[in-house]
């Protein structure tokens, strides 16, 4: 996006109840490539949205939007002593009331849901992305292999932070997309990435989600200011965490990367030939490989010894 | 009275519909609005395809160019899956030579190159047989893998006694799903048109396995489908596809709207024919000549029942305001829902049909 007369209005510059009242009125987002929408009635999550959002540029009421994200509080039938929440995207619901306690998850996984839903002019790979001077890295893995986690390390020891969820490629081209995002982290690794640095502004945590307790990270400000800017992919690194092994990056082959990425997207098949060709492209201008670990500090040390050894 | 909102929902599907040239041109504001109602009336991928062509799609803001390319990219995708099952439903049915199979729908727009399938998002193939093959196609695609949902008994039954086609089939190596279809309306339902007559127009597509029906019946068709086979409700894209339709034909061929007109009384569909071109005329501006608008005086139902009719079917087919949908609106698609099932079942078996839904639904939380 080009930033017109000087710098955007982000959210920091707003007061609370400037915020307040944007997020009950409709806030407009910048997120990467994605104008967001957003109109909440929580009041729960101004607070929460605010401080995660802070970094982010504030859109004029007269943009496109890419789409139109509304959270509105209901009474369920027939237990209408309980408070719900309706998520809807211009004006549909894509799933069921969900419990008003979980406002800031349901918004922030509804977001991601309607990003994997509409983004078919981009190759969508369910990745990490992260990048060390000017080399992209791609961390590709299903839920529970330890990608958000290690793209949270990553992004508090000096990594520019792209995406904690979508690899986003323009088809036919190899540069890495960025959508910062807040960073969902779960369980325990919440309590990992607090370890890990002191300094990790964290939202609150939502217990008893259908993924199980629930807090995300607000991604440094680097990560939104630059988030125009795309980095050229070079690495790929399929994360998994195992408990009590040590880190250990394993080559693999181009042909396995390939079939490990190609079967881990939201939309490789249906972008056809484009989708097989842009992956071949991303895996021909990469190294890739296997990567085990437990201890993110000991990750995070290895994963940067690998770019700057490239690099350097 | 039609509430701004709502005017402003017309005006700008209008623009979508009918004149996509001048989308560049719209404040960022209305382009917004249009791409909502647009995603939300069916038609986004039909503004894209048309965009593209034109070489405007790269003139918009990249928000705006992104969503209509990825409804574009969607629509594709969706041709090659059909494209596919076609090809494996003809492989499963290759010993056999003598069944006639016949697309429908989205199927036939697409690989008859009609106008109205650039960017046309659909989900199923749905195909037309004799009915007294349809057991013995349904037989064939099971044995080469194809299932249909495990169905309630009553549900099984409900599909093959009282409507027009099987349970859907459905691979479970792909997602796109099969109907079989003996007719194009229910057996319970009012209308009662002959399926055999279909086929008997029906021609073979050279270099496919499949047939397709004749133009007007593919016209009669899609109008059916939508004024009786339906609640109408954000339905507007399938009257967008009769007007292409009817636009392609006629242009065509001078004597197309006489066979239309005949053909309509033939088959007893003149109502759905009615409806449809009296609302490809109000809403999308088809130009209908002479000999159609006699036809429509003809085969009008009584005043009070068109008024209504009118009333409903503006409101239902044209999307709400995605921020301010009006009461009115809401009232209107319920009574159309409710006629669907009305116009589709005699009373006695929608009473019997409704108990056992509601009972179900409400008391055994199925």
């Amino acid at each position: 996006m080009t930033e017109r007369q000087g710098n955007p209005e982000r959210a920091r510059d707003l007061t609370s109840a400037e915020f307040r009242q944007r997020l009950k009125s409709g806030l407009g987002i910048g997120i990467g490539p994605f104008a967001a929408h957003i109109r909440a009635e929580p009041e729960s999550l101004v607070h929460p949205l605010h401080g995660l959002y802070a970094n982010y540029p504030l859109l004029p009421d007269d943009s496109v939007f890419s789409f139109h994200a509304r959270l509105d509080l209901a009474r369920a039938f027939p237990r209408v002593h309980r408070r719900m929440l309706r998520f809807s995207v211009d004006g549909q619901e894509p799933h069921e009331p969900m419990p008003a306690e979980q406002a800031l998850p349901v918004l922030e996984w509804g977001i991601n849901l309607v990003i994997a839903m509409r983004s078919h002019a981009f190759l969508m790979l369910h990745a990490a992305v992260v990048e060390l001077d000017g080399g992209g890295m791609l961390l590709p893995a299903a839920p529970g292999y330890g990608k958000s986690t290690l793209c949270a390390g990553l992004s508090l020891r000096g990594w520019r932070l792209l995406s904690d969820e979508f690899g986003l490629l323009r088809p036919r081209t190899t540069d890495l997309i960025p959508v910062p995002r807040p960073v969902a982290l779960k369980d325990a690794s919440i309590d990992v990435i607090r370890d890990f640095d002191a300094d990790a502004v964290l939202g609150p945590s939502t217990p008893n989600t259908r993924k199980g307790t629930v807090a995300h990270l607000r991604p440094p400000g680097d990560s939104v200011a630059l988030a125009g800017e795309p980095a050229a992919a070079r690495w790929i690194v399929f994360p998994r965490w195992e408990p009590g092994e040590p880190s250990r990056l394993t080559p693999i082959s181009g042909a396995e990367a390939f079939m490990l990425l190609a079967t881990n997207a939201f939309n490789y098949e249906l972008l056809g030939e484009a989708g097989f060709d842009t992956v071949a492209d991303v895996v021909a201008a990469s190294r890739c490989f296997r990567f085990v670990y437990s201890d993110l500090e000991d990750a995070v040390e290895q994963l940067t010894a690998l770019a700057r050894e490239h690099n350097g | 009275m039609a509430s701004p909102e709502q005017t402003e929902v017309r005006r700008l599907l209008d623009i979508a519909i009918r004149t996509p040239e001048s989308v560049p041109a719209l404040p960022p504001r209305e382009l917004d609005m249009l791409l909502r109602v647009a995603r939300r009336a069916g038609v986004l991928g039909r503004l894209a395809a048309r965009l593209d062509d034109s070489g405007d799609l790269a003139k918009l803001p990249a928000a705006a160019a992104d969503q209509l390319t990825g409804r574009l990219v969607m629509a594709e995708s969706r041709v090659r899956l059909a494209n596919w099952e076609l090809d494996r439903i003809a492989w499963a049915m290759a010993d056999d030579t003598e069944t006639p199979l016949v697309l429908m729908k989205g199927c036939t727009y697409v690989l008859l190159g009609l106008p109205n399938a650039p960017g046309r998002v659909f989900a199923d193939v749905d195909l037309l047989t004799v009915e007294d093959r349809l057991e013995y196609v349904e037989a064939t695609l099971n044995r080469a893998g194809w299932l249909s949902q495990p169905l309630k008994p009553y549900d099984q039954n409900y599909y093959r006694k009282w409507t027009h086609e099987l349970p859907p089939l459905t691979h479970p190596e792909r997602e796109v799903e099969i109907d079989l279809h003996h007719n194009v309306l229910p057996r319970t339902a009012r209308l009662k048109p002959d399926g055999v007559r279909l086929l008997e127009r029906s021609r073979a597509l050279s270099g496919t396995r499949y047939r397709v029906l004749s133009e007007e019946d593919i016209v009669l068709h899609a109008m059916t489908h939508l004024m009786f086979d339906s609640d109408l409700a954000d339905k507007l894209r399938d009257l967008v596809d009769v007007a292409d339709l009817l636009d392609h034909f006629s242009a065509a061929s001078d004597g197309f709207w006489d066979i239309l007109i005949e053909r309509a009384t033939e088959l007893d569909l003149e109502r759905p024919a009615f409806y449809s071109l009296r609302y490809c005329q109000r809403f999308l501006g088809t130009e209908l000549p002479g000999p159609v608008l006699d036809a429509l005086a003809r085969w009008s139902p009584v005043a009070p029942v068109r008024a209504l009719m009118d009333a409903l079917a503006e409101r239902a087919l044209f999307p709400l305001h995605p921020d301010r949908p009006s009461r009115w609106a809401r009232l209107s698609r319920l009574l159309l829902y409710m006629r669907s099932h009305w116009i589709r079942m005699p009373p006695w078996l929608l009473t019997y049909h409704l108990t056992v839904k509601f009972l179900r639904t409400r008391l055994f939380r199925d």
